[in-house]
């Protein structure tokens, strides 16, 4: 096995210096889909819950049912169907607007650089998880976002996206019967809208995990902008964070 | 041009800090500055969400809500057009659905003695028709996919008249473009209202039968709506009186916190 290249020494921080971490409008959009996304799925189970008829399993034989009566009733999901739709339809409206506004900025705002898989990411997002799980010593080569970031933050707007997709061919199934029947017809569409929600809630619980890990510093960044790192700041020579101009963040 | 290895871990690093950065008294005053703001924000935030879900109700839901009901019915009737069909299957791809929604079904029914009054919309009694009369209207069939408004749904096969061929009969002594249509069981207990465009779609049928069989009594016999347009709870059963109206009628589900529109 090739002997991995020396990790670049660990630099101190540069002296009263924090490195902007996420754009003002990235923040906004970040902690305004969380109510939004939580409203959705809320109402998402009322209106499910008037026809439930997913579980994992095979045969007679089910793993897990979705949902089990109690679940329904510890969180009080019970015969609001009616008030599930109202919620659903308005509340749609501003997921899809924020998602939108979200891939316009980073596409203009060139954000997307940060956040785009390339053709390596894949690969090296199994040593991300390897490393995070303890089974790998060094950490795949990474810009603000590691291979997993990229590969799960660039997945989740497309998730995002196949919910809208999916979510329109229920909802419109005549004005939109090519869309629904494309998806395979209006139960497919919707099995797969609800598989959707499933991965949003995995993605949740993994994420606060990884922010749980990484950090009130990393957190707050997330809130406030910057983060005052010990981030690979002086690793390469040409680039002297302590020299940049202090360029007018209007955040 | 290839990459070396090295070279990429440089230029992700080089990557990561071509972003601004400020002094540490700068990062202080920020943080004070977004901590408030967050605070701001969430309260903000909690009060828009309080007075959503806990102020004026409208018919069972919050107003706002109901008013973006009836912006989505706006926007999706504009929309529109009656060219766009709900698919249709293969009748062996059809089979009976289960048994939803006895409202309006209480009681004896003599099928025998069964009438449909047709009314204006001052009111005005402009027909009563018997199974014999809805019988001669063209005979249509049709294999669409109910929905239930709980989320199943049912690929079924409706035969029966058209809705629009049974008003056509009666376009020249009503106003034209009258927007809307009631629809209510006999005994008044179920109410339904229709948008026109829905009404007069060549797939909303006064349907006779289901399966290729007369319909039977739980499933709305001897005459009700079926349209693959709307969720099934604006199919109503037993039809007692159709009513082409100027103003919105009345409708059961929308009286209890559904959308009155509810269109596909």
């Amino acid at each position: 096995m090739p002997a991995s290249p020396p990790e670049p020494p660990a630099a101190p921080p540069p002296q009263g210096r924090a490195v902007r971490k996420h754009p003002r409008a990235v923040r906004w959009m970040h902690w305004v889909n969380f109510p939004l996304l939580t409203v959705m799925i809320w109402s998402g189970l009322l209106i499910y819950w008037a026809y439930d008829p997913y579980r994992l399993g095979w045969g007679e034989t089910t793993l897990l049912k979705f949902f089990p009566d109690g679940f329904y009733v510890a969180l009080g999901l019970t015969r609001q169907l009616a008030k599930g739709m109202a919620y659903h339809f308005v509340f749609g409206w501003l997921f899809v607007l924020n998602g939108v506004l979200y891939v316009l900025y980073t596409a203009f705002s060139g954000e997307w650089r940060h956040l785009v898989p390339d053709r390596h990411a894949l690969k090296e997002s199994v040593g991300v998880v390897l490393h995070d799980v303890g089974l790998r010593k060094e950490l795949p080569p990474q810009g603000r976002y590691n291979a997993a970031q990229r590969v799960t933050y660039s997945g989740v707007i497309f998730m995002g996206a196949a919910s809208v997709v999916t979510g329109f061919a229920i909802w419109k199934p005549t004005q939109v019967a090519w869309l629904t029947t494309l998806l395979g017809g209006y139960q497919s569409a919707r099995t797969v809208h609800f598989i959707l929600t499933v991965l949003y809630v995995l993605f949740f619980v993994v994420h606060i995990a990884q922010v749980i890990r990484a950090g009130l510093p990393n957190f707050w960044s997330m809130v406030m902008g910057y983060e005052r790192t010990a981030a690979p700041q002086t690793a390469d020579p040409f680039v002297d964070a302590d020299a940049a101009p202090v360029t007018s963040d209007p955040s | 041009m290839t990459e070396t290895p090295d070279e990429r871990a440089a230029r992700l690093r080089a990557e990561a800090l071509a972003a601004p950065t400020i002094t540490d008294a700068e990062f202080q005053t920020r943080s004070r500055r977004a901590f408030l703001v967050t605070g701001v924000s969430a309260l903000v935030g909690a009060a828009a969400w309080q007075y959503v879900s806990l102020g004026p109700q409208d018919d069972g839901i919050p107003s706002v809500l109901r008013q973006g009901h009836r912006l989505n019915e706006r926007l999706w009737q504009s929309l529109y057009s009656e060219d766009r069909l709900a698919p249709t299957f293969a009748r062996t791809a059809s089979a009976m659905p289960r048994t939803n929604g006895r409202y309006g079904l209480a009681g004896p029914f003599a099928p025998d003695a069964w009438t449909m009054r047709v009314l204006g919309p001052d009111g005005a009694l402009l027909d009563v028709l018997d199974l014999d009369d809805l019988k001669r209207l063209p005979k249509v069939e049709m294999t669409t996919e109910l929905k239930c408004i709980e989320g199943w749904s049912q690929v079924v096969t409706w035969g029966g008249a058209r809705f629009s061929d049974l008003a056509a009969r009666y376009a020249s002594r009503l106003p034209a473009g009258l927007p809307y249509v009631g629809l209510a069981t006999p005994d008044g207990a179920y109410t339904v209202g229709l948008d026109r465009a829905a009404a007069m779609h060549p797939q909303t049928l006064l349907a006779t039968e289901m399966q290729g069989q007369p319909l039977r009594p739980e499933n709305g016999a001897p005459v009700r709506l079926a349209t693959p347009l709307k969720y099934g709870v604006k199919s109503l059963k037993r039809i007692g009186t159709v009513r082409f109206m100027a103003e919105r009628p009345r409708d059961f589900w929308a009286e209890r916190g559904y959308d009155w529109y509810i269109g596909h």
